[in-house]
């Protein structure tokens, strides 16, 4: 089991707190099946792989990714970047990176490079067909309304407690809305050849419709299942998806 | 925020993604830091084939920095050239953007950056 990033320095009053739905995106990033995609499709002579996780909040996922970079992908030059509409997430997010970084130095392990943290409402910033994993741990929740993202003159009602939470968490209907502007997005934010995804669903939010919808985009798109998680008897049955692109041999250029 | 990652960066609002000039976005006015990193040639050799040399190049004028070659120098060229090596390994690896603006140069929309946090959220009217 690979150490999970602490979280100790962070304000669970602002930003999500670790929970089940991150410990499975930790587990299935760590998991055989899934070093074993990453190792082959980021192998150690191709460019440095860019990963990105939208909505960082704590930091936990993406410095657990940065950290052990090694062992998931197979090679430690990887970049590393978190975005989240939360400046506080912003913040905790690069003190966990730090953190996770000097545990590594000091037991004279690699880690990522880690570029910074921006504040943004998922991809709208990220220049096109660059990244090469998107992780997403999405507000699913399904809730009547979706909360109003930040408008700049508003930053003092925006920065209450619990408009931030509400954030991480209110998926709208079938707890989708957000998620599914990211997907709208997908297409064109990853790498047109290896770029891939690892996003986290819950029961409510429907993954059969949504992976069926992904493989819609086109005969090279697929979405699979790689990991379960669920209480028995819970309501949040979680899983997530993994979304790639795969071409017939003959279209490899 | 590391300067690589204006590379990585466009303008946020829709009307800009179709024009070229929204990337990269212009540094404006910027506090530098400097950490300090270990030499890392192999990390250097592999995040250059996924850069925009030109974008890069456009960066690192216009934060001072000296000019960059044409054309990204190839591994070979690296491990001939130390000086370059060092320049590249300040540039892309120790360099980030403390405070300062990031600027779109085809709507001049101007995104702050305060305490290494480029802030990205757009006001209701440019959604």
């Amino acid at each position: 089991m690979l150490p999970t990033p602490s979280t100790d320095h962070v304000d669970f009053d602002k930003i999500y707190e670790p929970a089940e739905d991150s410990y499975l995106l930790l587990d299935t990033l760590s998991s055989e099946s899934e070093k074993a995609f990453l190792h082959t499709h980021f192998g150690p002579s191709t460019p440095a792989p860019f990963v990105i996780e939208i909505g960082s909040g704590s930091g936990v996922v993406l410095s657990f990714i940065h950290a052990h970079s090694e062992i998931i992908f197979g090679r430690a030059d990887i970049l590393t970047a978190g975005v989240d509409v939360n400046l506080h997430a912003c913040k905790a997010t690069i003190q966990t990176v730090n953190v996770a970084e000097n545990e590594q130095q000091s037991r004279g392990l690699t880690h990522g490079f880690y570029l910074g943290n921006i504040s943004t409402d998922l991809g709208t910033a990220l220049r096109p067909g660059n990244v090469d994993v998107l992780v997403f741990n999405p507000p699913y929740v399904p809730t009547p309304n979706l909360p109003p993202l930040l408008q700049d003159e508003n930053l003092s009602s925006f920065d209450t407690d619990s408009h931030l939470l509400s954030l991480s968490y209110a998926g709208g209907e079938d707890g989708m809305e957000v998620t599914n502007r990211l997907l709208d997005a997908l297409p064109e934010i990853l790498d047109r050849t290896r770029g891939c995804a690892y996003i986290l669903l819950c029961a409510q939010n429907k993954p059969e419709v949504v992976k069926e919808m992904i493989r819609e985009w086109g005969e090279a798109w697929k979405a699979e299942t790689v990991s379960r998680s669920g209480k028995v008897g819970g309501w949040e049955k979680l899983q997530i998806i993994r979304v790639w692109r795969e071409f017939p041999p003959s279209a490899i250029q | 925020m590391k300067v690589l990652t204006l590379n990585f960066l466009t303008c946020a609002v829709k009307a800009c993604k179709s024009s070229s000039a929204s990337f990269p976005l212009h540094p404006k006015d910027c506090e530098l830091v400097s950490d300090t990193i270990k030499p890392d040639p192999r990390l250097i050799h592999n995040i250059l084939p996924r850069v925009d040399w030109t974008a890069l190049s456009t960066t690192a004028l216009e934060l001072g920095f000296p000019a960059l070659p044409d054309q990204a120098p190839t591994k070979e060229q690296l491990e001939e050239d130390e000086k370059m090596m060092g320049e590249l390994h300040t540039l892309l690896l120790e360099t980030q953007i403390n405070e300062g603006k990031l600027v779109c140069g085809n709507c001049g929309h101007e995104y702050a950056v305060k305490e290494g946090i480029a802030n990205f959220l757009l006001p209701n009217h440019l959604v």
